[in-house]
């Protein structure tokens, strides 16, 4: 049991304004960036009043919905893909005898979380186009699909190996103890009980993909554009509300996502 | 110390062979209802359930190997209450985990009825667990866990539910069989771990510490809970125990590890009033020490004499040779003051009184030196003689209280 704390936070002076600082530092730009969206102006600096129709013309917009399918077709892919391989990572990691290279293996999964992301951008950029010119083979889409996979992967295996280390072992052993074998243990004691960790390793790694610039940047290839990209391309024309909308929708989606983890995790775990 | 379990029949015999020969088999049982006043008596081996033969189990390598068993060997009975009793870290778990398949002995063999276990996986062994931590399953009801084993066996649907209900009402948790086991208090928690160890009716029941974990009271009313279910199931259980007075209010016998080894094995009366050696003396109950040289001796029985040069008879573990130095082991109530310190067997000075509302504790420093010898007396209300600290008084002994121990 932890012990009891017993300074309370709030007596600390400066806590107050600091984190009222802090607070609006963090969010006084997004919400001005959500205000603007419904503004019935055409710039996202000058307020003239309110409307819906930035909305409707995004929602409209071909290249959007484009963008929107392509970011989802890698999203989804690269979370399912990388959510499984995180799963077989950690359970490989924590529930077999101690093997040679096991510190090993658990840095280079990690890596990803360590090495700067141009890096591994320009890495991966150069890897696809040596495939490329060497075998003459683009996976197009697959390309995307695969770097967000990989980069996808150290996220979704935090969670769930956390959860496995949590995880009382003895229950295992009572399983065992009781005629399962290692397959029905697995499928009736451990999974279920690992499911709020691969819940929340799924949505990290939806969100980390659904929002990548930089990889995403340099391996996708004409008419691969993602959400993220189209927004930046459209920044570099005169700017519209319509981004500010598009923003939204998008941070919605994420916050959407975020909220139905959370509260799965939660009525799991009780 | 001792509530009223201490009530099976044990036939009164002196510290030689138990009665072979005429052997009844241990499985039939005496027909009770909730009673405790069994009559098995554990002298009279039946088959035996499990024998441990010659197991080591070493852990770590190289210069860091440590024998957690040192090739122990002991034979526990069908239908019998066995507790390996000891200090932690003196083997008794690991034992266990041997017995229930989670560890692999490091060499010999363990049999299950005739047939060697220790190489088969754990979901292979006729043997299920009763865990300290209880280990239920969170994410299933009540009645899914102890329904669990059997659903693993593959059994039926029907044969499921109906032996379901019968644990339930076995362990009396019927009411809360729906219940998710977040949802239910550590004393039911035990008996839902108790229920789902018992259901498949496994040939032997393991219970590692599994009170260990509850109050005083609810400890108490589950090691009679636990006769009762032994007596009932009839199912060999091993028991594994850190608390003596556990050990000796519920095992029909009990094994007494220490670092790795089994020192002795017996019933309660034999391990509490022959004690072999001095660790088994010293963790069972309060014990006084005394040295003595050994002056003559028959078979079972020599004569012993203190630096004050009075004698005693003092019985041996078999096999053993007392001579010379030795030292003795007088439990504090085989004693009684006198107020003359000359008709005691030994003297002192009363350095302590201490009341313990049934009994008091008298606390006397001998004449010779050494540790303080303790003198238990039963307290009651025409007590003929009140002491006072410092008085001079003698220490008598009652007939075979002293014994000589395996050093």
């Amino acid at each position: 049991m932890a012990e009891p704390r017993t300074i309370d936070i709030k007596d600390q002076p400066g806590f107050r304004s600091i984190a009222i600082i802090c607070l609006l530092v963090l969010y006084i730009p997004v919400l001005i960036l959500m205000i603007f969206s419904l503004n019935s102006g055409s710039l996202v600096t000058h307020w003239e009043g309110v409307t819906l129709g930035w909305y409707g013309s995004a929602l409209r917009n071909a290249e959007f919905h484009n963008a929107a399918r392509n970011t989802l077709i890698i999203s989804v892919t690269a979370t399912i893909v990388s959510t499984i391989c995180a799963t077989l990572a950690a359970i490989g990691m924590t529930r077999v005898k101690p093997w040679r290279g096991l510190a090993a293996a658990f840095m280079v999964i990690n890596l990803p979380l360590m090495v700067p992301e141009i890096i591994t951008a320009v890495a991966t950029l150069s890897f696809f186009a040596l495939i490329a010119g060497t075998f003459g083979l683009n996976f197009g889409i697959g390309n995307l699909i695969l770097a967000h996979t990989v980069f996808c992967i150290p996220f979704a295996y935090m969670p769930i190996r956390a959860r496995l280390e949590d995880m009382d072992l003895t229950l295992e052993y009572a399983a065992a103890d009781l005629y399962a074998t290692p397959w029905n243990a697995f499928k009736r004691i451990t999974l279920p009980l690992l499911v709020p960790g691969i819940m929340s390793g799924a949505a990290l790694a939806f969100i980390v993909s659904f929002d990548d610039f930089t990889i995403t940047q340099l391996v996708a290839g004409p008419g691969q554009t993602t959400l993220p990209l189209y927004i930046w391309n459209q920044i570099r024309r005169p700017m519209t509300p319509e981004i500010n909308a598009i923003s939204t929708i998008l941070l919605l989606v994420s916050i959407l996502f975020v909220s139905v983890s959370f509260l799965i995790a939660r009525r799991r775990a009780k | 110390m001792g509530i009223a379990l201490e009530s099976r029949v044990t036939a009164p015999q002196l510290p030689s062979q138990p009665a072979y020969g005429d052997n009844q088999t241990g499985t039939n049982l005496p027909p009770r209802a909730g009673s405790l006043n069994g009559v098995i008596v554990p002298e009279q081996p039946g088959k035996n359930a499990i024998e441990v033969r010659g197991v080591r189990k070493v852990f770590g390598t190289g210069e860091n190997q440590v024998a957690a068993l040192d090739t122990v060997s002991v034979s526990i009975r069908e239908n019998e209450f066995f507790t390996l009793l000891g200090p932690s870290g003196c083997g008794k778990t690991t034992l266990l985990r041997l017995i229930a398949g989670f560890d692999f002995p490091t060499a010999g063999e363990i049999l299950l009825h005739g047939q060697d276990i220790a190489p088969l996986p754990p979901f292979k062994r006729p043997v299920n667990t009763v865990f300290q931590s209880y280990a239920l399953f969170p994410h299933m009801t009540v009645a899914e866990n102890i329904g669990f084993g059997l659903e693993m066996l593959g059994k039926p649907k029907a044969e499921i539910e109906a032996r379901v209900a019968q644990m339930l009402k076995l362990v009396k948790m019927e009411q809360l069989k729906a219940r998710r086991t977040s949802q239910i208090s550590g004393g039911q928690q035990q008996r839902v771990a108790l229920a789902r160890a018992l259901a498949p009716q496994p040939k032997v029941l393991l219970l590692d510490e599994p009170l260990s974990a509850l109050d005083y009271k609810l400890r108490k009313e589950m090691q009679i809970e636990l006769k009762r279910l032994q007596h009932e199931t009839g199912i060999t259980f091993i028991f594994v125990t850190h608390d003596q007075e556990e050990a000796l209010t519920m095992s029909d016998r009990i094994a007494v590890m220490s670092a790795g080894k089994i020192l002795q094995v017996g019933t309660p009366r034999d391990i509490y009033d022959r004690p072999a050696e001095r660790f088994v003396a010293d963790f069972i109950g309060e014990t006084n020490f005394l040295a003595g040289t050994v002056v003559s001796k028959k078979p079972g029985v020599a004569t012993v004499k203190f630096a004050s040069n009075a004698t005693i008879a003092a019985g041996y573990p078999e096999g053993f040779d007392p001579t010379g130095e030795v030292t003795l082991v007088v439990r504090p109530e085989h004693a009684d003051l006198v107020p003359d310190p000359a008709k005691g067997t030994i003297a002192g000075t009363l350095s302590n009184i201490v009341y313990f509302g049934t009994d008091t504790h008298y606390h006397v420093k001998l004449d010779g030196g050494g540790e303080n010898f303790i003198v238990r007396h039963q307290n009651s209300r025409s007590s003929p003689v009140t002491y006072e600290t410092g008085a001079k008084v003698g220490i008598q002994f009652e007939e075979d209280a002293a014994r000589v121990l395996k050093d």
